[in-house]
Formats: structure tokens, sequence, C-alpha cells
């Protein structure tokens, strides 16, 4: 099977039960997406495929073939410079133990392309508005399928709110 | 997990021939079904990806909108015809599970993910009809604070979990199907099955049948409509009670009112009896409450949902009443 990692193709023979989670950890090396429950209930596992934030737990990795993935591993520039929200989350301690960070990270990158794009929330008052402000409750709602077990929320969305600006403009 | 094979088909005929032996079960984003075959729930021999079919959304010359199976849940809630001709549908996604899922979960899977009744999970320690036909029941008697009131039957007490069939339930949606046999459509209403004496049997889907597309028919008034759910946390967690809800009033009265309820049977419950208690009323609390509690009648509440009866009749209130004085 052929994948596109983090911009590099990548080839893997898995056997078909093999989730996308697990041939990114266990298979090519790439650590950093982690394995909280495996069963689509915390979101430590979130990675991009084609910009979409979704949950590599519950995705076989057949299914994803030829998609372009990105994960943790992928945000920073090949020079090594953070990206945006990685060194928002170092600036504002938004972990305590670490192990949601990644999750949190790759989703709030696909979060900011939400709020670009105009997409609502449960949360969003008016369905049909082409602007959504990004208010503590649109924050809070919109990555509510990340879960931090340390209850270091406070520092994460310190983090995504100050990044935000600069990611969405 | 049990060994299966895998295809990705191209169109709907190489996934019907695919599709027809018994232990062949088609995949859509598999937010559910990977799950449950992790837990060996679920054990198919073959795996149809049919996420590449149907997946575009058909605005239509009769002002229906035709939803293929295949797209993902937060491009339907995202699409603008939805947004504004049927905001219910797009807050009752919105609504449910989390950015990531929806951005995985397809409509045709939505329509067949199955009851997260925790008994039904537990394998090696609970018995359940669902999983081995005419083996009891142990949400029966056992914590039952999330099962069914309306429709349950001695051999199950489930509830069917999605918030997108609650709307397409209120908005009288048509599930389009595709069999060797042919094509066919059911009523939105008619798809998904109540227990009886035979839970496993959740759908009238025939072997190998697949889900192409679901239609939203015209309905002007749904534009003023409302999907509001109650649950322990504020997000990312399943209905205890949910309503969606349309109305459409004139001078004073109920000329049209869809009403359908999460949470509380095995298939999203559409309220016939408290609709047909409101036409031609006056479109007042009183006899909202009044409708509510007809359609709730019948409700048998277990050891620990009782509260659900109440809930549900608060919910009906509070959302048509909202809805009523918007139009105001």
């Amino acid at each position: 099977m052929e994948f596109v990692i983090n911009g590099t193709i990548t080839k893997a023979e898995v056997d078909l039960r093999t989730s996308l989670l697990d041939l990114l950890r266990d298979h090519l090396g790439l650590t950093g997406s982690k394995k909280g429950c495996n069963q689509g209930a915390c979101g430590a596992c979130t990675v991009l495929v084609d910009g979409k934030r979704i949950l590599s737990c519950l995705a076989l990795a057949a299914q994803y073939e030829g998609r372009q993935i990105t994960t943790i591993e992928g945000l920073a520039t090949a020079k090594g410079k953070l990206h945006p929200l990685q060194q928002a989350f170092i600036d504002h301690d938004g972990f305590q133990c670490g192990y949601c960070t990644p999750g949190q990270i790759c989703s709030a990158v696909a979060m900011a392309d939400e709020i670009r794009r105009g997409v609502p929330s449960h949360v969003t008052a008016d369905l049909l508005a082409n602007k959504v402000a990004l208010s503590h409750d649109e924050l809070r709602e919109r990555m509510s399928g990340n879960l931090c077990r340390c209850g270091a929320y406070n520092g994460i969305v310190k983090a995504i709110d100050e990044a935000y600006a600069e990611l969405v403009n | 997990m049990s060994p299966f094979t895998y295809a990705r088909v191209a169109n709907v005929s190489e996934a019907l021939d695919l599709g027809s032996g018994a232990s062949a079960k088609y995949l859509g984003g598999g937010t559910n079904l990977v799950d449950l075959m992790r837990e060996t729930i679920e054990r198919p021999a073959a795996l149809i990806d049919v996420t590449g079919l149907s997946d575009t959304i058909e605005e239509r010359d009769d002002g229906s909108l035709l939803i293929g199976a295949g797209v993902c849940n937060s491009a339907v809630a995202e699409h603008l015809a939805v947004r504004s001709r049927y905001p219910l549908l797009a807050r009752a996604i919105l609504a449910g599970a989390s950015a990531q899922i929806r951005n995985m979960a397809t409509v045709g899977g939505n329509l067949l993910q199955r009851t997260r009744c925790s008994y039904f999970y537990d394998l090696d320690g609970a018995r359940c009809n669902k999983r081995t036909p005419g083996a009891g029941c142990d949400a029966l008697e056992g914590f039952n604070r999330n099962h069914a009131i309306l429709g349950a039957s001695t051999d199950c007490v489930a509830t069917h979990p999605s918030d997108m069939c609650v709307a397409l339930a209120a908005l009288g949606a048509v599930v389009h199907l595709q069999s060797a046999k042919g094509k066919r459509q059911v009523p939105f209403t008619d798809f998904h099955r109540l227990p009886g004496d035979r839970p496993a049997t959740e759908t009238v889907l025939e072997t190998g049948e697949l889900i192409t597309a679901v239609e939203l028919p015209s309905l002007p008034h749904a534009t003023r409509s409302a999907y509001r759910k109650v649950r322990d946390r504020a997000s990312y967690a399943f209905a205890l009670v949910s309503v969606a809800a349309a109305i459409d009033i004139e001078d004073g009265n109920v000329k049209d009112v869809r009403l359908a309820l999460g949470g509380v049977a095995h298939k999203p419950w559409r309220a016939w009896k408290a609709e047909a208690a409101l036409k031609g009323r006056p479109a007042q609390a009183a006899a909202f409450r009044g409708a509510a509690q007809i359609e709730l009648s019948e409700a048998k509440p277990l050891r620990d949902n009782g509260f659900k009866i109440e809930l549900a009749t608060r919910l009906i209130v509070a959302v048509l009443t909202e809805l009523t004085q918007e139009m105001a």
C-alpha cells in the first residue's frame, strides 16, 4: 500500500486490519499521534487528511491509501520552525503530561481552516453567517472532540486563542 | 478483529456484485463499524468501501434535495441549501459527535449505526438479544437510564443513537435503496424497525441492499425549524432526549407541524400523535403540552429512565414555543 504522509510517499505492507493510527505509530515510527482510548472518544489520535481532521484510531489504513495525511510531525517547517500553534502551546503551557497535545494541535489547525471557511458549529447562533468569531464558547465547542485528562484546558484555550488570530487572518 | 477482505468500488453495480454475500458489509467512514469489529461484535468477512460512491448533494427542480449516501456528515451540515432550507438537519448533525467524527462519518453509515447500549457492547459480561438472539436482555433490569421509553419490547430496550436521523424523520425524508433486484424508495420513518422479538434486525434493508441516497422533500416551512438536544455534558455526548421540530402557523393556529424525538426509542421517533393533535389548534404552550402528553401517554419507563417522559414533554413545549415566538 502507498501512503502520502507529511508530503512524502511511503510504502508499507500491512494487514488489512491495521488502523491508520497503528500504521503511523507501529509501522512508520511516527509516534507523535497518540493512542488514548482507541475507540473514538478522546481525540488523541487526531490527524489531518486532505486538510481535514479525523480520528486515525477509527480509520482503517487501507481506506486512506493515496490521501494526503498530515501528522504532528509534519506541522513544523523543514528547517524546524514550529507551527504557530505548537509555539503557542509552549508559550501558554497548553499541556501537563503532553499525551493529548499532538491531537489537540492537529485538531486546532483544522479548526482554523473551518473557521476560515465559515463553517458553523453547534453553538453558532446564525447558521447563515459568513463569518464566525472564535468566541470562548465557539472554541470550546469546536475542540470538544479532544479531551485532556490533566485538565490543562485553560492553557490550551489560551494557546489556541492567541495563535488563532494569526492563523485565520 | 477477525480477518476480512477489502475492496474499494468504483460504481454501484460493482458494489452490489461484491455485497451480495451474507457476511459482506458496506463500509462508510467506519466510525461505528470499525469500533464494533475491534470489539468482535461485528465480524464481516468482506468490507466493500463505498465512500467513493454517491458523494454529491443535488438540488432538484421540484425543490427537493438528494443527498448521496457517501457524503460525509460535515459536508451536509456545511451545505448552504441545508443550512438555509433545512436548518434542523444542520443543527442535528452539528449537535452530534465531534468535528473529527463528522468529517469521517457518511450519511448512509449514520442511518446504519448501531445502538450504544453498554450491554450490547459488553460481549463478555452481558446478555443481549441484539448480539445473540434469544440470549436475553440485561438492560431490562440493569442500569437503563439511557434506554427507551417508547416502542420497546421485553427483548430489547436499546435506543438509536443518531441525531441526524431524528431530523430526517421529522422532515419526512425518503431513503433510496438499490440491490440486484432493482431500485426502491422507503419512507425514512419506515426504514428503521422497532425491536419486537427480533431486535437484531434493525432496518428493512435486505441482504446486499445498498443505501444510495437520502431525499429531502421540499418543505418550505422547514426554514423555521430547530433541533434541541439534552445530554449529560454540553458537547460530544449522545442524547438523553432530543427534539427536531418545524412548525407552520397561520392566523395563530398550527397549519402544519413536524416533530420527532431522539434518545427515546429503538428508532428515530416521529411524533405522529402529537402532530395530529396540534393541527388546527392554537399555537400556544398549553396546546403544545397537551400534544406532548398524548405522544408520551404510552411511554413505559424502566427503573432508571422515568425522567425522560417529563424531559421529552418539556423539550417539545420549549422547542415549539421558541419557534412560535421567532415567527411572531
